[in-house]
């Protein structure tokens, strides 16, 4: 499983993990920027959280005097252990595997060996956090606290120490980060994706479907490739680009438009014949991959 | 010939339901404890996957629908890591933790633990013996701040007094959570440096170590050692054998990663951490017992044959736990 899907080139981010049924999902790791993303994403809930923790904590403890105090106390250290230890933990204990920040950019964490996500592995790869995200700014605040300032190299080695773990993902194919290799694990894509409606169902085009019709020569100018770019340009309905895509094919296959026929209608009833050609092709093991695929 | 009645989009008419009911199923699974799924629902999750899955290999091999394939593709990988995920209730998983998991982990790596005690009790025992022998070394092992007022140069009534002091009755319990926070931070790191070959592991625990013996060498000099011993192991024993297996866990991470054997390097590196991680989650729980044995325990138990004996059923505990063979769970 560490393998790149093999029709995939090796520098793509596509893994195979093959389901005991035998059917490959074909991962998608997620990315460098991604896993920026949901890291600040998720820094910033805590920092938000600890503030409130804080600012609940001192109205507290102002408002009882000194009875209650050492509760107060109590309640915030726990609380400033649990956001800055427990966090990453807990989420990511969960059956969506994530936290708050993963699930906004659609991520979860998987076992690179494809099987159970332990939650030993969990607490490995957030244990190495504590090395690869908090040590430096934590070491840098309690020096400066402690009344004796970090010198500029100090400061300096704080930065190196961070870029080097933090840029680690992007210096491997996997995107691991410390405490991914550690622990086993990695982290994929999984959007939830809508099921969008079918571009040739009979809500769609079979209004046009009488009126147009085309012979195997114009329905034979294209390739899977150009279908899939055909469905996108259909599902976006940019007037623009609907006219430029139309009048290419109408050009390339000789089509001259009825009156009153338009770009939208004209590329449905194509896309709907062209699919019916090639997937009748399909199921005759011939897949034709673009147009200048002869098969 | 129709063009639109294409066979990929009968499939999906005849299918679409039931995608759409496993869609409707995961998403309440999903949401947790408040949308949790009845008994037959349940049974239904896994029958809607296989179904989805195999849609997800015709549609593959027969439909040129990009948007349908995504759609299967997100569907049956959500349904997958549901299916096969963990589904273990929170209750479950810290039962069998605490009941197989975590001695199971320390078991694993008793080696290492034997390497992290050696290199601790040896650590106590050279900054033991330097500091008997000439009291200047106590200096540069203790840093000013640690010493805390217990130097060379303090008279015997002065270092007794700290042993014996119960003025600070007052915070007791934030101080025993701020114990317990520091440590588990200190220990974390300690085991998170291992995967660097061990070395800032191993120097974590020999400072700890060398500390100990350090202590030791200057009360001892005065004649309060038992003393000291009662104020130290009180909470010393569940903390410094947490340490100990917090430097072991390191270690075996570290050691995987030298020598990762027959294996490559990665698949060492995450056999390693799973064994570790599971002792290290157990430092935690130690340390929570350490904090309190040592924020409440000490202050409030002064009588120096009482913390011995906390300490001596403290450390006859833990060995047990860990140590004894006990019988398999039928």
């Amino acid at each position: 499983m560490t393998n790149a899907y093999p029709g995939a080139a090796p520098t793509t981010l596509v893994r195979s993990l093959v389901t005991p049924e035998g059917v490959d999902l074909r991962l998608t790791l997620a990315s460098g920027g991604e896993r920026a993303a949901a890291l600040l994403l998720d820094l910033v809930i805590i920092v938000v959280a600890l503030v409130v923790l804080t600012v609940l904590a001192l109205s507290a403890a102002l408002a009882m005097k000194s009875k209650s105090e050492e509760l107060v106390q109590m309640i915030w250290l726990l609380g400033f252990f649990g956001l800055r230890s427990g966090y990453f933990l807990l989420f990511e204990l969960t059956s969506r595997a994530a936290t708050p920040g993963k699930r906004a950019l659609g991520l979860r964490v998987v076992a690179r060996d494809g099987g159970r996500l332990t939650g030993e592995a969990i607490f490995t790869r957030n244990a190495l956090r504590e090395i690869e995200v908090f040590l430096p700014p934590i070491f840098l605040i309690a020096s400066s606290v402690a009344g004796d300032p970090a010198d500029s190299l100090t400061v300096l080695c704080a930065i190196v120490w961070s870029g080097a773990f933090l840029l680690f993902p992007l210096f491997n194919k996997d995107r691991l980060r410390m405490g991914d290799i550690v622990a086993g694990t990695w982290v994929v894509k999984n959007p939830r994706v809508a099921l969008l409606p079918d571009l040739a169902g009979a809500s769609n085009g079979s209004v046009f479907a009488p009126t147009m019709v085309f012979t195997p020569e114009q329905v034979g100018a294209y390739g899977v490739k150009e279908l899939e770019i055909l469905e996108d340009v259909l599902r976006r309905r940019d007037p623009k680009t609907l006219k430029a895509v139309a009048s290419r094919i109408q050009g390339k296959i000789g089509w001259s438009p009825a009156v009153g026929e338009t770009d939208a209608a004209f590329l449905t009833a194509y896309y709907g014949a062209l699919r019916g050609r090639l997937e009748h092709r399909l199921l005759f093991g011939h897949r034709r991959r673009d147009k200048f695929d002869k098969a | 010939m129709s063009g639109l009645d294409l066979r990929s989009g009968r499939f999906r008419t005849e299918r679409e339901a039931d995608w759409r009911r496993l869609e409707g199923l995961l998403k309440r699974a999903e949401r947790g404890r408040a949308g949790r799924l009845s008994d037959a629902e349940l049974l239904e999750l896994p029958q809607l996957y296989r179904a989805a899955l195999s849609s997800l290999s015709v549609a593959r091999a027969t439909a040129l629908d990009a948007g349908l394939v995504a759609y299967l593709e997100s569907l049956a990988t959500r349904a997958y890591f549901f299916v096969y995920g963990t589904r273990t209730r929170l209750l479950a998983r810290l039962e069998s933790f605490f009941r197989d998991d975590w001695p199971a982990a320390v078991r694993a790596i008793w080696r290492e633990t034997l390497v992290s005690a050696v290199i601790f009790f040896g650590a106590a025992v050279v900054a033991y013996v330097l500091v008997i022998h000439d009291p200047d070394w106590y200096n540069s092992i203790m840093p000013g701040e640690m010493a805390g007022g217990r130097d060379p140069t303090a008279t015997t009534a002065h270092l007794k007094s700290i042993l014996y002091d119960t003025h600070h009755h007052e915070g007791l319990s934030a101080f025993a959570t701020f114990l317990f926070t520091h440590n588990a931070q200190v220990s974390i790191l300690a085991f998170a440096l291992g995967f660097a070959f061990c070395v800032p592991t191993a120097l974590l625990v020999a400072e700890n170590g060398l500390s100990l013996g350090a202590l030791f060498a200057l009360y001892s000099s005065r004649g309060l050692g038992y003393q000291l011993g009662g104020w130290l192991l009180i909470h010393g024993v569940t903390e410094l054998l947490a340490t100990i297996v917090a430097g072991a866990a390191g270690f075996k991470i570290g050691w995987a990663v030298i020598f990762p054997g027959g294996r490559p390097r990665l698949e060492a590196a995450a056999a390693a951490g799973r064994t570790a991680g599971a002792a290290m989650a157990g430092v935690v729980v130690m340390l929570v017992f350490a904090g309190i044995l040592e924020g409440i325990g000490r202050q409030t138990i002064t009588a120096d044959w009482a913390r011995w004996s906390v300490a001596w059923v403290s450390g006859v505990i833990w060995l047990a736990y860990f140590y004894l063979p006990r019988r398999r769970a039928a």
